[in-house]
């Protein structure tokens, strides 16, 4: 087993892999602050005002593809131990719980608060 | 025996110092989540200003407060952090092939950016201050403080760990058989790096 995990721990990806996945990195980044510009910028014209409700579901989406890209190149995760994956992955996805759990619960009390309950 | 083969002996067959770290990084999910919970859940909730991407008059000095939040500058910061995460794995894999020329250069390169960021925080909390938004102004200067703050803090001591690496691996310690050493410290990093990813879009471009 030590044998087998010890493989799997050092198939780790090359230099420039790490390089392909920074530049990647580099343009959702860019896409994500040009989504802002164009969606509230100072010239943010008709088609900011068209593409405001996916405003939020598209920068999450681009953050989610970052997350995941460092997570699985640079810290490993996708040659590393199955075990490392479920010890980040389990407090995230309870951490994740708890964020949605909680504006959604504040979101129901000012929602009761405003209606006079 | 070296130090590496020697940590491979556990029921797991991994490495203890390893899952130790990992744990860790899962707690710290837990307690980003808590802040990050605390700063949407008051969101739009301040009564007076300034606000982040808001004018506010003072009805009762008339006084206007310009929106604080400067994207241009957090970008960079943001760009910074991305390339610093890239910029240690480079000197993990220097690290761990003996390239000591090549794990100096890309540690050195790391710390540099982590150091810009700091620097670039440091600003942006004076600049704020100086607008008028402090930690008890309203609830967004509040959950703002502590949030980056304390996101701010992790990057700090992140610098920290790195330079003691960095010293490390001027004397000559930080051989393939050590490198483990080192691959602690980048999982801290990368860490302070995802979450950053998150507070970002988040805290800066979400309105």
């Amino acid at each position: 087993m030590s044998t087998h995990v010890e493989a799997q721990e050092h198939a780790h990806p090359t230099p420039s892999t790490y390089a392909k996945i920074g530049l990647v990195l580099f343009i959702l980044t860019a896409l994500e602050v040009g989504l802002y510009e164009i969606t509230f910028g100072e010239s943010a014209g008709s088609f900011g005002h068209a593409i405001q409700p996916f405003f939020i579901p598209l920068l999450l989406f681009l953050s989610a593809i970052k997350f995941a890209l460092v997570a699985m190149y640079y810290m490993h995760l996708k040659n590393d131990s199955k075990l490392f994956s479920g010890v980040f992955v389990f407090p995230l996805i309870i951490a994740s719980v708890v964020i949605l759990a909680l504006v959604a619960l504040q979101a129901y009390h000012w929602a009761f608060a405003r209606s006079g309950g | 025996m070296t130090d590496h083969a020697h940590a491979l002996e556990t029921s797991t067959g991994l490495d203890s110092r390893k899952l130790a770290i990992w744990t860790f990084i899962g707690s710290e999910c837990m307690f980003f989540a808590t802040l990050i919970s605390n700063y949407l859940v008051h969101k739009g909730k301040s009564l007076v200003g300034p606000f982040a991407h808001e004018v506010w008059k003072d009805p009762a000095t008339g006084k206007v407060f310009e929106p604080i939040i400067e994207i241009p500058l957090v970008t960079v910061g943001t760009a910074l952090l991305l390339f610093s995460s890239l910029f240690i794995v480079l000197a993990l894999y220097g690290a761990q092939k003996g390239n000591r020329k090549m794990l100096i250069g890309w540690l050195a390169a790391t710390i540099l950016c982590g150091m810009f960021f700091v620097g670039m925080q440091v600003y942006e909390f004076t600049h704020f201050v100086h607008k008028g938004l402090t930690l008890s102004r309203n609830m967004f200067g509040a959950s703002f403080f502590v949030l980056t703050g304390f996101h701010g803090t992790h990057v700090t001591i992140g610098v920290i760990w790195l330079f003691t690496m960095f010293i490390l691996a001027l004397r000559g310690k930080l051989t393939p058989n050590r490198s483990l050493n080192l691959e602690m410290a980048a999982l801290y990093w990368h860490f302070v790096d995802v979450v950053w990813i998150v507070i970002f879009p988040v805290v800066y471009l979400i309105r």
